[in-house]
Order: structure tokens, then C-alpha cells, then sequence
């Protein structure tokens, strides 16, 4: 209690005045405004959202199928004859169609890839975050391991002796993608873990589970989301370096690493073979990272 | 100091017989593989493994035969080419990739500080903004776009350089390799740079430069330029790995005769011995590079003394 | 003609949320071997007026108004003539000493440069010179200490060294930004009376910026108190401690911890220091003033003449009777 009473009267009304000007806004809300703020994170969520719905639907919507050969429309520029609205190849398949259903492979080795490794990449961080000590040293050295390995080398280490049927590519790629996500949950659940509000639950008795779901998990999920974001990328583009090589995706199946390498077998005279398929990836990969800087930017300003 | 440097050395041991020995388990481990008894490979190339790799013995007694091997700097026999040892492919090949990548990163690492500076010190200029975009470029858009359409536009559009192979060192055939990587490179290095030297400018001690009288030329090179490029040391690291990982690509895009194209069609050709003696070679100079730079970095920051 | 002639100062920063002003209407004069003190809170524009009359604002800053040296104005100089003068004639000190320091050179290289620059010194002799100043500022063993880093000295030493580094063109003009603050109190008090001996050994005129009154009455000559940018009273040492007559300066008197009176209390001024952003029309200090009325919060009151003690300059609606018996008042029912 304050000794002069006209002080203390003061103070009593600066109470009253800042529960009354501070109207709550919960902190999701406030870092969804700030990305939609973003216009570059706009139109590159827009543009994604547009080419995963091509992807999708547009095969459907095409005459062609994507291995199906048209004889007299071989090697084709972009032509609205045979609707090839992106051209053929040397056997006289649609690109068009073909960059599509390339599309959706690599899309979906990327959101498979991707689980897995922020699966795996969520349960090593937080296990080593919360557990601590001695444990935690050891599962950061082996990230620090991982790290200090060329990756593409055991990718193709791998691929060599595993072969390269689907789910084997989708694995090789997860072995090394899940290193950020691990270092940035950990990082996070150490913060969390001596966080005071973290203390007060357990002081008041509140079990550990609910301690972990109700305050660790929410606390988590920030990071989890930017960092899901800066991994697709990563993830997408591993799998095209692979099927670039020739040690990824395998015929019949194509994904736009293949068809970016097919391209440039023929580029000489067809052109159009490499610079489509590369558009699509290059376009999305761009998408991601706004995305993702969006998403850095709205969860956490600060960090520059 | 030195003892830090032989603690450091000591600490890249773990994760040097991580690789290998991971590597070497998978390499057994595997039906089909190169060990599995029902393969069939000639005679000649039995013989060689036989005696590489002591095939008749218990398993750890391969492993450590190997191991002796390897410290012995012996990387193995090759699956596929009776004729040739791994050393003997990799004595053909090492000097390739070594040329294109240790020459383009010497090179970005000299543009990127030189762009990097302008950048910072014209920020939210007309340079700075191209800079920055150049940067974004180089890094946004994946090795093996970048590289087709280089090829696409300076060698077969323009004219002015080969496609692709290689001619014993010949000049022309390093231009657009390098100058691919060289590209890459700048990109990060000239952002990293730009961004810590706007700190350091921006840093109390500057301003105490700067209250001294000194001249902005002063400044720069005496007291900003240090400390602005202790990222960009620690940034060498990284880059010369994800270089091997470009030098992959460049090779297979190039068709240079370097360590990338071999491996690539050593896991083309299911040349496991082979993919495993460059993977192990590879990480070893990946590790002492990195090692090479932690020591470079603690030599250049005076707060780090032992 | 004063050696420093301030005349109505002001600064400016362009931001996000518009045009802040910084600072407005400053003016003081200096002569040689004296001492002004500039009092204020944090965000009082202290420091921002001494940086602006350095060149050292922040990009987004202007300076308005003169400050003069030796006639000249330092405001509107051309760089390499500004250059010529800081650090050689003109020299500052800064509040932190552990980031003020290069940590990457050693502390011969940034004392050496300033001789080999302004004095056109080689090596050895700027050398010599060097470890003559940092013993005068009892550096220990300063010949061989010289040629290490910046982290190997402790604070108090840190702030030794850059004011030796100051001291080495033997400047005139010494302008210290809270130099002690980031100093535990022992060590505050062997940094102030250094200052007071190199002014009686040098006659460099010193401007010491501070939020601490102790450290204004052991070595001030003329005071100047700050609120929001703008002066509230401004006057000899001994008129402002011992004749206040602004209600800020009173409460800022009034809040020293006194340690030799059993039942003293601690009397807090209310509220908090303004957002410059938003400063109300008239008074800046208006809203923590419990003597303010509409009429202080409508109109700025102007800097003048005190009606009660010669050399002392105000601005407040209030009358310094008004404000001395308010004050008696308060003090009887506390």
C-alpha cells in the first residue's frame, strides 16, 4: 500500500483504465492477420493451392493419357492441334498431361516424406528436449552426425542397394529430412520445460500428461508448422535431385525430376521438353519458401 | 590451441565410423547384395573381392579388415571393373571434381563478400535490390534447372561454350560448370554476408568508430570486416558440403569425369564397393573440412582462446 | 564566445508511426573547465542530443537547430571536416563499455589509429603515447596490457581505456554518455573523480549526460533537467539541487533512497515516461504532475526566466512559489 493516498488512488485508477483499452486477441489470431498481411505468402498460398488442384483434377479433364503415344504428333512445340497444349515428346506423349501426373507424384512423395519426417523428426526433439541430460547430448550429436554427412551420397548409397520402388524412396528421402524439425522441437521443449507456467501446473498438482498436451503440444505446434513448411521443399527437391540422377523415381511412373532430366536429353530440339516440367517444380518450390517465410514472420516477428 | 585442435579432430572420429560402419552393415545386410553368397559375379572380380575384403571370414573380422584397410587408405575393389581398384578410379576423378569445386568456391566466396559488402553498405538501394534478387535466384531455383538452361542459352542458343564433356582441364569446359556453381554459391554467401555486416555496422563499437573521427573507409576494413565475415567462415562448412551434393548434379548435367559421375553410375551399374568406397571417401573430406573450418573460426575470433 | 554554443537543438526521427520529435528547443553554453549535466529519464532525448551533435544519429534521424564549436556549426559541416574534429577535438564516451570496444582488435590498435589519424603519429611514437594516457587513467601494468583484447579488462577498466582513448588528442570538448551506469558503485565513484582530475589537469569542458543525481551533484556546474524531450529547468548545480522550482525536478529530488532518515519513504512519481510517438499538446509532463490543470495540458509552457532566482530557466504554468509550497505540503502529510 502506498503511503500517499492521492498515489495510490492513481495507481488504483491506471488498473481500472488498462482492463478496460486492452481488448484480447488470442495469439493465433493475431499471427493469421499478420500472414494474410503478407502478400507474397498470399499469392504464393493461392498460386500452390491452384497448381496441387491442377495436379489433381486436371489429368481427368485432358484427352491424353499420360504413357499414351500419339504416332502423328511426335516431338511437338506447344500446339493447340491434338489439344498438346504443352507440347509432346519424342514418342509423342502429352506433356501436359505428363507434368501433371508428374506432379502428383512428386507431391505425394513430398507430403509422405514430409510426415514421416516431421513424425520422426517431432518424436526425437521433444523426446530429447524433455528428457534432458545425458540422453538429450547423445540424440543431438547423432543430428549433428547426420548433418555433417553428405546426404546425396547415402541417398544414392542407399538407392544402390535398396532399389528404388516407391515406399523405398519415400524412406531414403525421411532418413534425411528430419534433422531441423528435430533440432527446433527440442529446442523448443527445452524453453517450455523450465517455462514458468509449465512449473505452476506441476506445482498445483496438474498430471503429467495433461501438462504435455495442454501446454507442451499448443506451444509446439508454432514451430512445428514453420518448420513442416521449410521441410516439403527440402523434401520435394531431394526426390527430384534423385529421379534427376536416374536413381529415384522409376518408369512407368514419372515425377517432374524425371521429366526435367528427360528434357534435357532433348533440350537441343525441343526446348519446351526441359522448361515446363522446371517451371512447375521451380514455381512450387518458390511457393513454399514464402510460404514458409510468411508463416516465420507471422508466428514469431521478430525473428529476422 | 593445439590441444583444441586434437580434441576437435578426436570428436569427428564418432561420426567418421558411424558412416562407415552403417554403410558397411548395409552393404551385408542387403539380399542381393554384393556379399550374398548367390550372386554371380566373374570370376576375376570374385578373386578381387575375395582378397579385398576376406570373404571367407566371420563377419567381424571382414569389418575390421576393411577398417585396416581404409586406415591404410585403401578404398576397396570395384564390383563391376575387374581391372580397376577404387583408388585407382578415384585417382582419375579427384582432380576433376577438385578443380570445378574447389575453384568455384574459392571464387563465390570472393564475389559473394565482394557483393555482400556493396549490398550492405548501399542497403535499400537500387544495388542492394539487384544484389538481393541475384542472390534470390541463385538460390531458390534447384542446380539441375539452373544448369540445363545455362547449357540451353550459352551453348546452344549463343554458341559460346561446349555443351558439356571434358578435355583434360581445357578451359572452355569449365566455364559453365563453374560458373553454375559459382552462381549457387554467391547467392548464399552474398546474402550472409550482407545481413552481418549490417549488424556489425550497427554495432556499438562501430559507433564508437565512428565518434573517433575515423574515415568510413577506416571503418570498414579495420573494424566491420572481421567480425562480418565470421559467419560467412562458418558458412564454408556447409557449403562445401552441399557442394558435393552439386557437384553430383553438375557432373551428371556436364558429363564431367569426376567423383559425382562415377558414383552416379556406380549406383547406376549396382557397383555397391564402389558407391561405398567414394561415400566413405567423401564424408572423410566432408568431416575434415568441417574440422578445418571450426579450427579457422576459433583462429579468427579472439574471444575464443583455450 | 562559448567554446560549445547549443541553440535550440532539436531531433527528429522519421517512423513508423509518423514523425517523432525526439528533442526540442535545447540551448546551452560552455566554456572551458566547465561541467553541464543533462538530467532526464530514459527517453528523455539526452542521449539523442549529444549523438546529434556527434553526427552519430541513426539514419532515420535529423537534427535541427546549431551546435556550435568554436563557432562552428558541427550540425551542418561537411563529413570530412566533421571527421577532423570528432575524436580529436570533440571526443565521447559511451554508456556500455563491454560493447563499445572492438572485441576483435586489441586495445593498441584502436588507440593507436586515432593519434596515427589525427596527429599523424607512426606507430611507436602513438604507441608510447597510448600507454602514457592509460596509465594516467591507472591501468595497471599498461605497457603490456596494452596489446591485448578488449575482453581481458574488466568493465570499470573498460571504461578507463575508452576514456583514455578520448583523451588522447587532448580534445577540448568531453561529452560522456551515462558513463557510469553500467558500473557497480565503487567503481562509478573512481570513474567520476578521474573525470574531475583530467579536467583540473586538461581544462576539457565536459558534458555528461546521466538519469543519476549523485553523479550530477559531485561534478556539475550547470544542470540541465529533461522531460520528454523537452527542458523543464535548467540552471546552475547548486540552484536546481537546492532550490528546485519544476515539479518534475522536485520529484525527481524527492525519489532519491534517503539512506540517513529512519522513516523516509520512497516517493515514486506516478506513471510512466511518455510514449514520444504521442505527447500530449501542452506540457509534456503534464499527466504525472499532480499540480497539472487543463490549461498545462492544453498549452506548451515556455522555457523563461525564473521569477524567483536569477540564471535559473523553467517552463511551467505554475509559479515556483506554487510549486515550493505544494511541495512543503506534500512532505508535512506523507
Amino acid at each position: 500500500m502506498l503511503l500517499n493516498n492521492r498515489r495510490d488512488s492513481l495507481v488504483r485508477s491506471l488498473g481500472d483504465t488498462l482492463d478496460t483499452v486492452v481488448a484480447g486477441r488470442s495469439p493465433w489470431a493475431d499471427a493469421r492477420a499478420r500472414f494474410f498481411r503478407n502478400k507474397a505468402a498470399v499469392v504464393s498460398l493461392c498460386l500452390l493451392a491452384i497448381i496441387v488442384l491442377v495436379c489433381l483434377v486436371g489429368p481427368y479433364m485432358l484427352p491424353h493419357a499420360f504413357d499414351s503415344a500419339d504416332w502423328d504428333a511426335m516431338s511437338l512445340p506447344p500446339t493447340l492441334k491434338n489439344a498438346h497444349f504443352f507440347g509432346t515428346d519424342e514418342s509423342g506423349r502429352d506433356l501436359l498431361v505428363r507434368s501433371l501426373i508428374g506432379g502428383r507424384v512428386s507431391l505425394m512423395v513430398g507430403m509422405l516424406a514430409t510426415l514421416s519426417s516431421v513424425a520422426l523428426g517431432i518424436a526425437w526433439g521433444a523426446t530429447a528436449g524433455f528428457i534432458g541430460g545425458r540422453v538429450d547430448t547423445f540424440m543431438m550429436r547423432v543430428v549433428d552426425m547426420m548433418y555433417a554427412v553428405p546426404y546425396l551420397l547415402i541417398a544414392i548409397l542407399m538407392v544402390t542397394i535398396l532399389g528404388r520402388a516407391f515406399y523405398l524412396v519415400v524412406i531414403t528421402i525421411t532418413v534425411f529430412s528430419w534433422m531441423d524439425m528435430a533440432r527446433v522441437v527440442r529446442g523448443q521443449t527445452l524453453s517450455l520445460r523450465s517455462k514458468e507456467f509449465i512449473e505452476a501446473a506441476r506445482a498445483m498438482g496438474v498430471p503429467t500428461r495433461r501438462i504435455i498436451f495442454q501446454h507442451i503440444v499448443p506451444n509446439l505446434l508454432g514451430v512445428v508448422v514453420v518448420y513442416t513448411t521449410v521441410t516439403v521443399p527440402g523434401v520435394i527437391l531431394t526426390e527430384s535431385v534423385l529421379s534427376f540422377l536416374g536413381l529415384g523415381i522409376q518408369e512407368p511412373m514419372t515425377s517432374w525430376g524425371v521429366l526435367i532430366h528427360d528434357g534435357t536429353t532433348v533440350m537441343e530440339i525441343s526446348p519446351w521438353m526441359l522448361l515446363f516440367p522446371a517451371a512447375f517444380l521451380s514455381i512450387t518450390l518458390y511457393c513454399f519458401n514464402y510460404i514458409g517465410d510468411g508463416l516465420r514472420d507471422a508466428l514469431d516477428p521478430k525473428d529476422r | 590451441m593445439w590441444s583444441f585442435a586434437f580434441r576437435r579432430a578426436l570428436a569427428t572420429i564418432p561420426t567418421l565410423l558411424a558412416v562407415i560402419t552403417v554403410c558397411y552393415l548395409l552393404l551385408h545386410a542387403t539380399p542381393g547384395g554384393p556379399f550374398d553368397e548367390e550372386r554371380k559375379v566373374s570370376a576375376a572380380v570374385l578373386a578381387n573381392l575375395q582378397a579385398k575384403y576376406h570373404l571367407d571370414q566371420p563377419l567381424w573380422k571382414q569389418y575390421l579388415y576393411y577398417l585396416n584397410n581404409l586406415a591404410h587408405g585403401d578404398l576397396g575393389a570395384s564390383f563391376r571393373y575387374e581391372d580397376w581398384s577404387v583408388n585407382e578410379l578415384v585417382a582419375k576423378a579427384l582432380p576433376v571434381s577438385a578443380a570445378i569445386g574447389g575453384g568455384s568456391i574459392l571464387i563465390a566466396l570472393f564475389i559473394g563478400v565482394l557483393l555482400g559488402t556493396i549490398a550492405a553498405l548501399r542497403q535499400n538501394s537500387a544495388v542492394d535490390y539487384v544484389v538481393m534478387l541475384f542472390g534470390n535466384l541463385g538460390h531458390a531455383f534447384p542446380s539441375f534447372v539452373i544448369g540445363p538452361v545455362l547449357i540451353l542459352v550459352f551453348a546452344i542458343w549463343l554458341k559460346l561454350v561446349p555443351s558439356g564433356g571434358w578435355n583434360n582441364f581445357e578451359p572452355r569446359y569449365m566455364i559453365l560448370p563453374m560458373a553454375l556453381l559459382i552462381f549457387i554459391n554467391v547467392a548464399t554467401i552474398g546474402r550472409v554476408m550482407r545481413g552481418s555486416l549490417i549488424e556489425v555496422l550497427h554495432s556499438n563499437f562501430i559507433r564508437t568508430a565512428r565518434a573517433k573521427g575515423l574515415p568510413t573507409h577506416t571503418i570498414i576494413l579495420r573494424h566491420a570486416l572481421k567480425p562480418a565475415l565470421l559467419p560467412v567462415v562458418s558458412l564454408i562448412g556447409p557449403l562445401a558440403i552441399s557442394s558435393i551434393t552439386s557437384a553430383v548434379v553438375t557432373e551428371s548435367v556436364f558429363s564431367l569425369p569426376g567423383l559425382g559421375k562415377l558414383i552416379v553410375n556406380g549406383a547406376g551399374n549396382r557397383d555397391y564397393t564402389l558407391v561405398l568406397g567414394l561415400v566413405v571417401l567423401v564424408t572423410v573430406i566432408a568431416v575434415s573440412f568441417n574440422l578445418l573450418v571450426d579450427l579457422a573460426y576459433a583462429a579468427l575470433d579472439p574471444k575464443i582462446r583455450y | 564566445m562559448a567554446l560549445i554554443e547549443v541553440r535550440d537543438l532539436g531531433v527528429q526521427f522519421q517512423t513508423g508511426d509518423g514523425l517523432v520529435y525526439a528533442v526540442n528547443g535545447i540551448n546551452f553554453a560552455l566554456d572551458r573547465g566547465q561541467t553541464l549535466g543533462i538530467v532526464g529519464e530514459s527517453g528523455s532525448g539526452k542521449s539523442q542530443s549529444v549523438l546529434a551533435m556527434m553526427g552519430l544519429l541513426a539514419r532515420n534521424g535529423h537534427a535541427s537547430g546549431h551546435a556550435l564549436y568554436a563557432g562552428e556549426d558541427l550540425l551542418t559541416m561537411k563529413p570530412a571536416q566533421l571527421n577532423r574534429i570528432r575524436g580529436n577535438r570533440v571526443a565521447m564516451i559511451f554508456q556500455d563499455p563491454m560493447t563499445s570496444l572492438n572485441p576483435y582488435l586489441t586495445v593498441e590498435r584502436q588507440m593507436t589509429e586515432v593519434l596515427q589519424f589525427h596527429k599523424g603519429m607512426d606507430r611507436r611514437a602513438a604507441r608510447a603515447r597510448s600507454v602514457e594516457l592509460l596509465d594516467a587513467v591507472k591501468i595497471p601494468d599498461a605497457a603490456r596490457r596494452i596489446g591485448t583484447y578488449p575482453h581481458e579488462f574488466s568493465g570499470g577498466m573498460r571504461q578507463r581505456v575508452m576514456i583514455a582513448m578520448a583523451l588522447l588528442c587532448e580534445p577540448e570538448v568531453l561529452i560522456a554518455d551515462e558513463p557510469t551506469t553500467a558500473l557497480d558503485v565503487t567503481v562509478q565513484a573512481q570513474i567520476l573523480s578521474l573525470l574531475r582530475d583530467l579536467q583540473r589537469d586538461f581544462g576539457t569542458a565536459i558534458v555528461l549526460i546521466t538519469h543519476d543525481l549523485g553523479v550530477v551533484a559531485g561534478l556539475c556546474d550547470q544542470v540541465v533537467v529533461l522531460y520528454g524531450g523537452r527542458v523543464m529547468e535548467q540552471g546552475s548545480a547548486s540552484d536546481i539541487f537546492y532550490h528546485a522550482s519544476h515539479p518534475y525536478t522536485v520529484g525527481l529530488l524527492g525519489a532519491v533512497p534517503r539512506l540517513n532518515q529512519d522513516d523516509a519513504s520512497l516517493v515514486a512519481i506516478p506513471g510512466a515516461p511518455p510514449n514520444m510517438a504521442r505527447l500530449p499538446k501542452g506540457c509534456p509532463f503534464s499527466e504525472r504532475c499532480n499540480l497539472a490543470d487543463a490549461h498545462c495540458v492544453d498549452t506548451m509552457p515556455v522555457l523563461g526566466p525564473s521569477s524567483h532566482r536569477a540564471g535559473v530557466l523553467r517552463a511551467c504554468h505554475r509559479s515556483a512559489q506554487q510549486v515550493a509550497d505544494n511541495h512543503l505540503a506534500e512532505l508535512s502529510s506523507a
